[in-house]
């Protein structure tokens, strides 16, 4: 049985506009599937779709089982048991993705304390080590900083620290790197592919970018107005778009490619 | 450090006044309702600041009525916080026709002036000071309330919120830690302000005589008794007036200091 089974999924706003229409996928453990399309495609919905975390109005219909849950229509209090242990998400802006008022150790040290049960200096220990593992310099320093205090990168560096404190099988990660500048963008790549194989998590990388999705995952399923129009491997993707679509995506991303290589090696 | 000084600026005024409140439950120069001074003396003497039209030392009516001052801006805050973060929250969390129930009623309720408010209320039990601070503080709740109700709603559309509920938060987890921290700064500069209000209120309500009843001495009954006599004796107005302007200054520069401190918005420009 998949991880993440996701079933003619159909999410419609109050006054009955479809936003995604009967998508259907599913990600094995371990596995790692990208979400590839443009602003409104509906791939953001249908990551918060996953864990039940769709903005109140919005109606699901369709099936989607997380871990052996059914996710569309159930409570708050299975839902809250499921979030977190099956699944986490690393969200796009990590200036609003950390409590402003909140000492970074402090926000880190929820899931862990949730999740492995540790407090007073096990959980110190605990949380300066989840901050080595994202690579971020001066974890003392760093943990007893407020989100403004530190910069963009660091910031969604504790973002994904963050969610792989709550021992997730799947991670969802959504556009984690859009926000960043294009230097800390390959470093935080490199690091969320690095530490998700450690650990053999599976993943759905949410991306308008098919550079970006196809250095950290290796299938693909492209999404438009809300449907999925074409799924396979970046490769076959690359090579063989059978939409127009799909050919555009790659395209720009071919030509942003051969820009690059104009300015040399890097 | 422009921002501090207003801060202390308003501790230090709101502060004198509480030190007078607080010297006065240990010491008074006459007896509250001693009457054997003469009448409408003007300040020196044996009286610091004069008497008023009954022969009381003013200094002693003064000195009581800060109590009361303080008494109906504590207690009316402390039940407009009360009531109305709890509602605020319960309606900030509700939905449909209840989240529509509750904000017409709120709205209802702000558009009432507090006074008329207080009115109503002070005529249905009888006037005394509890009245007047239960009064005011359930007009005042309308107001938090629907603050409080805006403010919440405005965190919880924040990724910070549905990140930690991605990680298995539960709700009341999630209030406690990271919605009345996000709310306070607002919250506490609104209740501040509520409070300065609140003192004028009851000065108010005690001037049209639904106040504390006599020989409770009101700065707002001081000022309705000595209106008759200004011209001759502008003593036993100016002296309740100047203070009860130095108390509500007082809290809205410490309701500004406040808002300068604990504003995240203002801290982080300062100190990144």
């Amino acid at each position: 049985m998949s991880l993440l089974d996701v079933r003619d999924l159909t999410i419609r706003t109050s006054d009955g506009r479809a936003l995604v229409s009967d998508l259907t996928f599913s990600v094995d453990r371990g596995e790692r599937l990208g979400l590839i399309g443009e602003s409104g495609s509906g791939k953001s919905l249908t990551t918060l779709a996953t864990l039940g975390l769709l903005p109140d109005g919005m109606t699901t219909t369709g099936s989607v089982e997380l871990d052996g849950t059914q996710i569309v229509g159930a409570s708050e209090k299975s839902l809250v048991e499921v979030r977190g242990r099956a699944a986490a998400i690393v969200f796009q802006e990590p200036l609003t993705a950390l409590d402003p008022l909140m000492r970074v150790g402090r926000q880190l040290a929820e899931p862990l304390r949730r999740r492995r049960g540790l407090k007073g200096d096990a959980l110190r220990k605990a949380v300066a080590e989840a901050l080595e593992q994202v690579r971020l310099p001066e974890p003392g320093r760093i943990a007893r900083a407020f989100p403004h205090e530190i910069s963009g990168g660091q910031r969604q560096r504790v973002a994904l620290a963050m969610a792989l404190a709550c021992e997730p099988d799947l991670l969802i990660a959504d556009e984690p790197t859009t926000a960043l500048d294009v230097t800390v963008q390959s470093e935080m790549l490199v690091l969320l592919d690095t530490l998700v194989g450690e650990r053999g998590m599976a993943v759905l990388f949410v991306s308008h970018d098919l550079a970006v999705v196809s250095r950290v995952t290796d299938r693909v399923l492209v999404m438009k107005d809300g449907r999925a129009v074409e799924d396979g491997t970046v490769r076959d993707l690359v090579r063989a778009p059978r939409q127009p679509y799909t050919e555009a995506l790659v395209d720009s991303a071919r030509r942003l490619e051969s820009a690059l290589d104009l300015e040399g090696p890097r | 450090m422009k921002r501090s000084a207003t801060l202390w600026t308003g501790c230090v005024l709101a502060g004198l006044i509480a030190l007078v409140a607080l010297v006065s439950l240990f010491w008074l120069p006459y007896d509250a309702s001693d009457t054997s001074g003469t009448r409408l003396a003007g300040p020196g003497g044996s009286h610091l600041l004069g008497t008023d039209k009954l022969g009381r030392d003013l200094l002693t009516q003064l000195m009581t009525g800060s109590r009361i001052a303080l008494a109906a801006g504590l207690g009316s805050v402390a039940i407009a916080a009360l009531v109305g973060i709890t509602l605020g929250l319960v309606a900030a969390f509700a939905q449909g026709w209840f989240d529509d129930t509750v904000s017409a009623f709120l709205d209802i309720l702000i558009a009432f002036p507090t006074l008329l408010l207080a009115m109503l209320i002070v005529s249905a039990r009888s006037a005394t000071l509890t009245s007047a601070i239960i009064a005011i503080g359930l007009a005042q709740s309308a107001i938090v309330a629907r603050l409080t109700r805006i403010l919440v709603k405005r965190v919880l559309a924040q990724d910070y919120i549905t990140a930690s509920r991605t990680s298995g938060t539960s709700w009341p987890r999630i209030v406690g830690a990271h919605v009345l921290p996000n709310i306070w700064p607002t919250l506490a500069v609104n209740l501040a302000l509520q409070f300065g209000l609140a003192v004028l209120a009851e000065a108010s309500l005690s001037y049209l005589g639904l106040g504390a009843p006599p020989p409770n001495a009101s700065w707002g009954r001081m000022l309705q008794e000595a209106q008759a006599t200004f011209t001759t004796a502008p003593a036993g107005a100016l002296a309740p007036g100047i203070l009860l302007v130095l108390l509500v200054i007082g809290v809205n520069l410490v309701a500004d200091g406040l808002r300068d401190t604990l504003d995240p918005a203002r801290r982080r420009r300062t100190t990144a």
